[in-house]
């Protein structure tokens, strides 16, 4: 009459999986991204050349791959540039980039936040503050409806 | 500009009957209620109810006098006037989970339901047995449709949905209407199929992403253009032709939740912003512009605050800054979720309205507009 209820292996089942109407992303050919060049951005640094390693390090991003390392390696290379920054150059960094430009540095600025470091948040806050004047809460609005980040 | 506050509580849907003195709208209940204009004033004059859930559309059918309402109880119904009282259809639309929107088509034979089924279904009324039937379009969406708007041939219907994607279809359907011509957008139109799809065409984006859900689609008036807005505040055209050209502007705004045309070039949307905007697209440039708030807030008067006042203030804040406006300087105080055109039609409109979130609407004069604010040009 009354079925067992000792066993709980039944709750570890993912029923979503078995949905068979489960909404699945495309599949976004991943043109091999290979994340920004870490050579020429750490060139660009050490010249003093920070905007044009700014534009640098924003360019191939990773966002097709499912490569964790990479998107790691792109984050931390990228917190490296805005590290660099003196607080006074910030504004003129983000003035020079165009609006996809913004809505990028956006997305990995949130990266940034999710795993704080030494510091890491008193830089991205500053260039937080930055990007928002130019990108307006839209760009935040694209960080979070967008289905392939950073 | 006209504000009128309705009610406390949001707007759900509404609209206008074929000279604008009546309006219907859903009060955020099962109810849908009509308002007569009266000099200044409104007077309700009729309440229909027959939904067990939240009306989610309604469409007035400006010839045929016709309303059609949807709810989220998986059913829609026509309502006709007999002897002073509207009387209500019903019609099967053979869905398992609410109706999200509803469109008349432009000849007013049949009408379109999108729902969170993740299908259209488009129905019509069949002399023989006296009764709306509907046929369903179900590929290839795959979430619920947010939004529909018909092409002015009766056969094209644009549909917005959850799935990130605006997709055209065929309604066509073969026994209340002739075989279209060919259109811009294709000329083969067998009824369900997909005549455009956004985000498919080639354009790799840099940033990547599917966008968010489509809010709202529009067609203008010669329907050879499509406009959508997005949940990633962006909004988009699309041109139909040989050479199928979609534009984009991605706004600094929130995401905008209505749009519709007011001239063949320019668009007003509105969102949670709170505010009307206006967009202007070049044709031959093949560019989307931002055109302007539409929304002049009073200027909040600037009177010298008193000694007093500015001690009061420091002390409830303990700071220095000059603390932000906390009251909205809109008109509408909340989120505006729909906008309909009054006179013009979408080529040329002179008035358009707005209801929202805060149970308020608001009549906008687009030549109050123009003169109001300088550098505003709908061209």
């Amino acid at each position: 009459m009354s079925k067992s209820t000792v066993s709980a292996r039944f709750r570890r089942v993912d029923v979503d999986e078995y949905d068979e109407n489960k909404f699945v992303d495309e599949e976004d050919g991943a043109e091999n991204q290979m994340g920004p060049d870490e050579a020429e951005v750490d060139s660009l640094i050490r010249q003093g050349n920070l905007n044009e390693a700014l534009h640098a390090v924003l360019k191939n991003p990773p966002i097709n791959t499912k490569n964790q390392n990479m998107k790691d390696r792109a984050e931390g290379l990228v917190l490296k540039v805005l590290s660099a920054f003196k607080s006074s150059d910030i504004e003129k960094g983000v003035q020079s980039l165009d609006r996809n430009g913004v809505d990028l540095l956006m997305k990995y600025i949130y990266k940034g936040f999710e795993r704080p470091s030494e510091n890491s948040s008193a830089v991205l806050l500053q260039w937080h503050e930055k990007a928002l004047a130019v990108g307006g809460v839209g760009s935040i609005v694209r960080v979070l409806t967008a289905r392939k980040t950073v | 500009m006209a504000y009128h506050s309705f009610l406390l509580e949001p707007i759900s849907c509404h609209a206008w009957n074929k000279d604008r003195s009546q309006i219907a709208l859903c009060p955020n209940n099962h109810e849908v209620h009509i308002y007569q204009k009266d000099g200044t004033k409104w007077t309700r004059i009729h309440e229909l109810k027959e939904h067990n859930g939240q009306v989610t559309g309604i469409d007035w059918a400006p010839d045929s006098n016709r309303i059609v309402t949807c709810g989220a109880d998986r059913n829609a119904y026509v309502w006709t006037m007999k002897d002073g009282a509207w009387k209500p259809t019903l019609v099967i639309l053979r869905i398992n989970r609410a109706a999200r929107c509803v469109k008349w088509s432009p000849k007013e034979n049949k009408f379109a339901v999108g729902s969170g089924s993740r299908l259209i279904s488009i129905c019509y009324f069949e002399q023989e047995n006296d009764w709306w039937v509907c046929k369903h379009i179900k590929k290839p969406i795959r979430s619920t449709i947010l939004s529909l708007d018909w092409h002015p041939n009766n056969v094209l219907l644009a549909a917005g949905s959850c799935d990130f994607k605006c997709r055209m279809f065929s309604a066509y359907i073969k026994e209340v209407e002739e075989k279209p011509g060919p259109t811009p957008w294709g000329s083969k139109m067998p009824f369900g199929e997909v005549l455009f799809e956004s985000g498919t065409s080639g354009a790799a984006d840099q940033t990547g992403g599917g966008g968010g859900w489509v809010h709202s689609v529009c067609f203008s008036q010669s329907g050879n253009r499509l406009a959508w807005t997005s949940h990633d505040s962006t909004v988009s055209l699309a041109e139909g032709g040989k050479t199928r050209t979609v534009n984009s502007l991605s706004s600094e705004t929130l995401p905008l939740l209505c749009v519709t045309f007011i001239t063949e070039n320019s668009l007003v949307a509105a969102g949670h912003d709170c505010y009307p905007v206006l967009f202007v697209y070049d044709g031959a440039k093949g560019s989307l512009t931002f055109g302007g708030k539409l929304d002049v807030p009073k200027q909040a008067s600037q009177k010298g605050i008193s000694a007093r006042e500015r001690f009061q203030n420091l002390d409830r804040r303990a700071s220095e800054t000059q603390s932000t406006d906390k009251n909205l300087s809109t008109l509408h105080k909340n989120s505006i979720s729909q906008i309909s055109v009054l006179n013009g039609g979408k080529n040329n409109c002179t008035r358009f309205c707005t209801t929202g979130m805060d149970g308020g609407m608001c009549l906008w004069d687009v030549k109050t507009l123009e003169s109001a604010m300088k550098d505003l040009k709908i061209v």
